[in-house]
């Protein structure tokens, strides 16, 4: 190769690095290891984690494990589209940008709303786009949380808002449902009102009054939603928002201790034009066969630089293939069984664990897969007590911050838990309150 | 095309996936479900059947370009191979199937590997604290300047200027204004460096951090990067390594030796994990050890071989993803870089080197190059010879397409006139190299002797030239049902 190349040593190709950069030994990082060495190791570790496969886990709060059919795994891991990039060059993306086109048309379906993105990197920072956007056309300079929210969308919202010198305000006092007295007094110079339903406590509220009073006092309506839920309830384009975001990882793709999650962003018509992130449209090519295109690419970082309306670059393009595929398997139909299972398998587990002696339901609104339960002794004791059973009955609450009452129990049931799960949750439960 | 949409093959009743009988008592959507709160619109989700759903989404594959297929020479996007076991890693029921709040003493194995990666990242960068919480190159730049701001503010010092060449990649701009600062853009030399002069005039009491691309996106090593360190250190700013080019410098040279403050690094490009057609990747940041308290929160800490989150860091600037960033990629990337060890680590850059130079000397005659001399891990050829023949860099990379390769990065940087950015990897081989160069070498001679069989490219590709103003003009970004009847 050197001498295809015309150089005397590799050294001569390198001649701008001055020498005293150069490392003159090894990294500290061991030799090369062989792959059966490496699954040693990591299975090692893997072993060590309390999973989904190996408990009965009632986790939720923002990370939802959803049955994800075989097809999904296999076809999102056809090379064709798991090695492929960004479709720069058109002619020879056509997959991946008809996926995502067939994406953002899912997307806009389930959510009522004109139009949706091609993806952002998680719910939280597709809500703290949303946020930016609505404030971007200023003057108004805070936004407004109502009502109980995911309390890592909060803090991710309030890092990325901080940023641009835009103020977070939230209701210190929100448990259950919006306080609608909070926000008429806090709503004059906000440029938007988030708000999620199903909320952080599990509850399901009809936000239509609170997304037009919003309106009617200039701020933007932004829903927080969750996939699944939107089968049965009130889209955000039903109830009036002007921008939805959710988390779409539990569309197919499993947990991953949190990521890569897919963050899902749509809008009425008339922000088109201030979208973060990538658009996929259709149009025709040269022969006026039917083709798609990244489109509206103004807007983004590579062309508009300091004036794009988001420095994102990419997408979450496989975990859409994925939601793609779900979705397509599950129709209609499927998602709204799934979605009917989670809402009598959650109240059945509500129903039982409400029972047991000293425990109660703390909020009575009604709620969709997970709800809150008050605990006769600290959350994490009872999560500790059930450990031996194989059981993780939830999440304490505290593990959100200090503001949260130590014998608040974060659960969450889906259709993954069949009667035998949630007859194990309830004893294990039990057991544990009585030590 | 002839693949129609998945939902121009809905029938009616149609299903392709069955669930579990419900066998807990059914209390009833009526009961549970109150009618103000119910969804009023139809669910216009297609109907199909699991076959019809395999043979769609296979058909549409058959439609992308991707690294297992061919050369994909996309300059700084480093689309090198992506090792099959990094995702039978990742896939481990003990990694995918984990909840990101399960009880601590229950996550364990993940914050082991966490740490593990974070330790090598900071090996491979010399900046010791690492964050692993940015989803993408883009978001670690922006977690980085929002460090940057958040030490000045410390300091009771008001920056908010950033130094960035006009070589740069736009997320740097872009970055930089999210953060809430100012970009203020630094003009390359005609050799496509920085020149430490323009550097020092630059600077002053508002700049809160030079951002720099090392080697740049010319493909070159910034000679002058200690004495423009220097300078900026002296001005008080921070000196920000925009990591998109890492490739090159992976086991043969440390940013923080160079005197860069901060870094990002993208996984899914220097660290092999696949690009999933647009993402996930992930984009970590490594920072100097006096900036590690502004670092996103939670960190995961070790006492005696047990792992914590700590939340409690109160000059952090907070979070920056719902949980802990995109850790299936970052197991992927723990396995690469143990799987390749240090000796394989530094053939990564000596190759990836070599390759470029090598490809680069093959194709020396046929293009013009605006900035001679060798190249590190990529280099970027000017068609502006070709230009003359009625040709422009569109219409090459277009023609590419139909030899069967990817076209490279075309028109950035924005420097270079009609460019073409082509950075092969080291996992190609001279073979492909070979074929790559004889292709371009073709394109070369058509330009000049037959220039319509070049601008009228590709000929072979599924679409040819899809009609982008069309596009923007009348948008369509959904599927809708009366797209039936069209």
């Amino acid at each position: 190769m050197l001498e295809a190349i015309g150089a005397e040593s590799f050294e001569e190709l390198i001649a701008p690095v001055p020498e005293q950069l150069r490392l003159s030994g090894l990294l500290d990082l061991g030799p090369p290891r062989s792959e059966y060495e490496i699954a040693r190791t990591l299975e090692a570790w893997a072993a060590r984690n309390h999973h989904g496969g190996a408990y009965r886990a009632f986790l939720g709060a923002g990370s939802y494990d959803h049955f994800v059919p075989a097809a999904v795994d296999h076809l999102s891991f056809r090379s064709e589209f798991y090695t492929a990039y960004t479709p720069y060059q058109a002619e020879v993306g056509q997959g991946t940008l008809t996926t995502i086109f067939e994406f953002q048309s899912m997307m806009s379906e389930l959510t009522g709303m004109d139009l949706a993105n091609a993806s952002l990197y998680d719910g939280a920072t597709a809500l703290a786009e949303a946020a930016l956007l609505a404030a971007a056309a200023g003057p108004r300079s805070r936004i407004a949380v109502a009502g109980p929210m995911h309390p890592h969308y909060v803090q991710v919202l309030t890092t990325l808002c901080r940023g641009q010198g835009i103020e977070v305000v939230c209701d210190p006092a929100a448990d259950g449902l919006v306080d609608r007295g909070w926000l008429r007094d806090v709503l004059g110079d906000c440029a938007a009102v988030a708000a999620q339903s199903p909320n952080f406590h599990g509850l399901v509220e009809d936000l239509s009054g609170v997304f037009a009073e919003a309106r009617d006092r200039g701020a933007r309506a932004i829903h927080v939603f969750e996939p699944h839920a939107l089968a049965l309830y009130r889209t955000p384009g039903e109830m009036g928002a002007d921008l939805a975001v959710g988390e779409g990882l539990s569309l197919g793709s499993p947990p991953s201790f949190g990521g890569p999650a897919l963050g899902l962003f749509a809008a009425r018509q008339e922000f088109v034009r201030q979208v973060p992130g990538r658009l996929i449209g259709e149009t025709v090519d040269r022969n006026g066969a039917r083709a798609f295109v990244m489109t509206l690419r103004t807007r983004e970082q590579d062309i508009r630089r300091e004036r794009a309306t988001s420095n994102i670059c990419t997408n979450q393009g496989l975990l859409a293939l994925r939601a793609t595929i779900y979705l397509s398997l599950m129709g209609p139909k499927g998602m709204r069984d799934v979605a009917e299972q989670c809402l009598e398998r959650a109240h059945y587990a509500a129903e039982r664990l409400g029972a047991l002696p000293g425990f109660r339901l703390r909020h009575r609104a009604p709620f969709f897969h997970e709800f809150v339960l008050e605990c006769p002794r600290p959350a994490r004791e009872i999560v500790s007590g059930c450990r031996a059973a194989g059981v993780i009955p939830g999440i304490p609450l505290e593990r959100f911050g200090a503001g949260h009452q130590a014998t608040l129990l974060h659960v969450c049931v889906t259709e993954k838990h069949l009667r035998d799960d949630i007859e194990a949750l309830v004893q294990a439960v039990g057991e544990a309150a009585r030590g | 095309m002839a693949e129609n949409l998945i939902f121009e093959r809905s029938h009616p009743g149609t299903r392709g996936t069955l669930l579990s009988a419900l066998d807990v008592p059914a209390r009833g959507l009526e009961a549970l479900v109150p009618q103000d709160l119910a969804r009023q619109a139809p669910l216009g989700l297609p109907e199909v059947s699991e076959p019809v759903v395999v043979r769609h989404f296979t058909n549409l594959s058959y439609l992308n370009h991707h690294v297992d297929k061919d050369f994909y020479p996309l300059g700084s996007c480093t689309m090198k191979y992506n090792p099959k076991v990094n995702d039978r890693m990742a896939a481990l029921p003990g990694f995918s199937l984990l909840h990101p709040m399960t009880p601590v003493e229950g996550v364990q194995g993940a914050l082991a590997l966490i740490v593990h990666l974070e330790r090598a990242l900071a090996e491979i960068t010399g900046l010791p604290a690492v964050s692993l919480q940015p989803a993408a190159g883009a978001q670690g730049e922006l977690t980085a300047m929002l460090v940057a701001r958040a030490y000045h503010a410390d300091r009771g010092e008001d920056r908010d200027e950033v130094l960035i060449p006009d070589s740069a990649h736009g997320t740097n701009p872009a970055s930089v204004r999210m953060a809430g600062m100012k970009a203020v853009e630094i003009k390359s030399n005609a050799r496509g460096r920085l020149d430490p002069e323009v550097v020092q005039n630059a600077l002053g009491p508002r700049t809160a951090a030079m951002m720099i691309t090392n080697p740049n996106t010319v493909g070159v090593f910034e000679p002058n990067i200690e004495k423009v360190a220097a300078a900026a250190h002296e001005a008080g700013a921070l000196m920000y390594l925009d990591g998109a080019n890492m490739n090159a410098l992976v086991g043969l040279a440390r940013p923080g030796a160079m005197g860069f403050d901060m870094m990002h690094l993208n996984l899914h490009k220097t660290f092999s994990t696949p690009h999933g057609g647009g993402g996930p990747g992930a984009g970590p940041i490594a920072v100097r050890e006096d900036l590690r308290p502004y670092l996103p929160v939670p960190a995961v800490v070790e006492e005696n071989g047990v792992y914590r989150l700590d939340d409690d860091r109160p000059q952090s600037i907070g979070r920056m993803h719902g949980f802990f960033g995109n850790f299936g990629v970052l197991v992927r990337a723990l396995t690469y870089i143990l799987s390749l060890g240090a000796p394989g680590l530094r053939e990564v850059s000596r190759n990836a080197i070599l390759n470029a130079n090598y490809l680069l000397s093959r194709l020396r005659e046929s293009y013009d190059l605006k900035y001679p001399g060798p190249c590190m891990h990529e280099f970027v050829l000017s068609a502006t010879r070709q230009k003359k023949q009625g040709v422009r860099a569109a219409d090459i990379s277009k023609r590419l397409l139909d030899f069967g390769f990817h076209a490279p990065t075309t028109y950035f940087p924005l420097i270079v006139e009609e460019a073409l950015m082509i950075e092969p990897t080291e996992s190609e081989t001279r073979g492909t190299l070979d074929r790559f160069a004889e292709a371009m070498i073709t394109i070369a001679r058509e330009a000049a002797e037959d220039p319509e069989q070049v601008k009228s490219a590709p000929h072979t590709t599924p679409v040819i030239r899809p009609d982008e103003a069309r596009a923007a003009r009348r948008l369509r970004l959904r599927w809708t049902p009366e797209d039936e009847d069209r």
